[in-house]
């Protein structure tokens, strides 16, 4: 037996401690870790799921939840059907079910109040999520950098978080919403019904009062490739964009 | 720790099995992760610099680079979000023929890839040579597409493919490992799928 002492397992035991059906495809599960953990707004967790037999399965979900929200963590899980994790927590998970986690990571795509604004957010389908812990984050602590969120979604019932999101809208405390629909009309005067395209991220920028310091893109990899040409078309160099790929 | 519920059938099939790393599983697609938009990359602006400390070595543009021998490997490469994906077919410049092009033996110590894009990564220099890691200009027999890091990109298949540097400018000789972007960022210095070297805590 060796005489070190072993290195703490990074992975530990959550509890889920509330679900909540968002969206038609999406539903959110608060996780109680164990070993609270403190995050910043933007990163994210892996969730490792392991079978009788040994096998297992782990995937990244981003937090949605502000680091002020308290130790339960909250992640929004967008059901694939021919998935293999998604599907799990649709069908199967329950409060009360343990699941392993690790976080959390990522180290880039974060926002903090002190990096001050202005900052444009651009989030397609359950890309919204780790940007929601940034503007939770931004109301939390009371910050003034104005901030814009283009939000893309199929429809209007698929726009998670949308009552939440439009009340911080309504507040018109320098957080801008922007909804854009691609397989439906808009419904608020302000909004599209379209794909994100330069003319769409000029008219966004115009919202805020001057340039952004920094532009956060997330989604799926055609949408962030495609987002994040709209955005240096309208004029955003490359260096201030970061990007969160969901992979395919 | 059995997950309650978790009976997945997506296991790889056992003549297979003993190629996925740890916690890894099998991807038909390609998916694509960076940090930033994709570079727009014209060949004609296109250089590579290899450089030891501060002092650069050799500089090639891209006529020069091509006209470097060429060579083919094909490889499982691992993603850090989990993903293996089989038989990548690359071709391209091997770090052994960029040296020898460059007149030098492969110094000790460890390399920093750099990227036009301002990425970085490091590697040990011994991970780089003897066969083991080229800087590819073809995928599939065509052009790197640009979101997978053309018009050329690092290839180190046996480390996580973030060790792969997309749109590689230049490799840069150091006598200390220099942590590189995403290794600045929490992931691991060194980045073995096979012992799961992930994160900076990894052992
Ligand atoms: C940093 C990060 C943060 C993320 N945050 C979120 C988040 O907040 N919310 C969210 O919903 N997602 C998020 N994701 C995506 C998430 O990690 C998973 O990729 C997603 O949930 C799909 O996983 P899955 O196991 O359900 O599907 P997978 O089994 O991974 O399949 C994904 C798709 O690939 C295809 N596929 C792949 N392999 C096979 C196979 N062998 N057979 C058949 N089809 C296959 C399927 O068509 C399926 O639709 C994030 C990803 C990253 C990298």
């Amino acid at each position: 037996m060796s005489a070190e002492p072993q290195p703490q397992s990074p992975w530990q035991t959550a509890t889920i401690s509330r679900v909540e059906k968002r969206t038609p495809r999406v539903t959110s599960f608060w996780f109680q870790p164990s070993r609270p953990f403190t995050h910043l707004a933007g990163q994210h967790v892996d969730v490792r799921l392991t079978a009788p037999d040994g096998y297992q399965a782990r995937r990244s979900y981003s937090i949605a939840s502000a680091p002020e929200a308290g130790a339960a963590i909250e992640l929004a899980i967008e059901r694939l059907d021919d998935g293999e994790v998604s599907p799990f927590f649709h069908d199967v998970a329950e409060v009360g079910d343990e699941i392993e986690l690790r976080g959390p990571l990522g180290g880039h795509f974060i926002w903090e109040v002190s990096d001050g604004g202005p900052i444009l957010l651009v989030g397609g389908g359950s890309g919204v999520v780790p940007l929601m812990a940034m503007v939770r984050h931004r109301t939390l602590q009371r910050s003034a950098a104005p901030v814009a969120l283009v939000f893309s979604a199929r429809t209007w019932d698929e726009v998670i978080f949308r009552d939440e999101l439009i009340g911080l809208d309504n507040r018109r405390d320098g957080f801008d919403l922007v909804l854009t629909l691609t397989r439906e009309q808009a419904r608020r005067p302000s909004d599209y019904s379209r794909r994100i395209d330069a003319h769409m991220m000029v008219q966004a920028m115009e919202r805020l009062p001057k340039a952004p310091r920094l532009a956060y893109v997330c989604g799926s990899n055609a949408f962030v490739s495609a987002a994040a040409e709209a955005i240096i078309d309208a004029g955003v160099p490359a260096a201030l964009i970061r990007t969160e790929r969901y992979g395919v | 720790m059995v997950t309650r519920g978790f009976f997945s059938g997506r296991r790889p099939p056992s003549d297979t099995d003993a190629r996925i790393p740890p916690g890894q599983y099998l991807e038909q697609g390609f998916p694509v992760l960076s940090a930033g938009p994709t570079p727009r990359l014209r060949t004609e602006d296109w250089s590579f610099t290899l450089k030891h400390g501060p002092k650069p070595i050799k500089k090639w543009n891209w006529a020069e680079f091509n006209a470097l021998p060429q060579n083919k490997m094909t490889r499982d490469i691992h993603c850090v979000t989990a993903w293996t994906k089989f038989n990548t077919p690359w071709q391209g410049v091997l770090i052994d023929d960029i040296l020898a092009d460059a007149g030098i033996e492969p110094p000790t110590g460890f390399t920093l890839a750099h990227s036009f894009d301002g990425y970085s990564t490091n590697v040990p220099t011994k991970d780089l040579v003897t066969g083991k890691a080229m800087v590819a200009l073809f995928y599939e027999g065509k052009p790197i597409a640009p979101d997978h890091g053309g018009p050329a990109r690092l290839l180190v298949p046996h480390l996580y493919f973030w060790k792969s540097a997309k749109w590689v400018n230049g490799l840069q000789f150091t006598e200390r490992d220099e942590p590189g972007f995403w290794e600045l960022r929490g992931y691991h210095m060194y980045g073995d799928p096979w012992r799961e070297q992930r994160y900076s805590s990894d052992s």
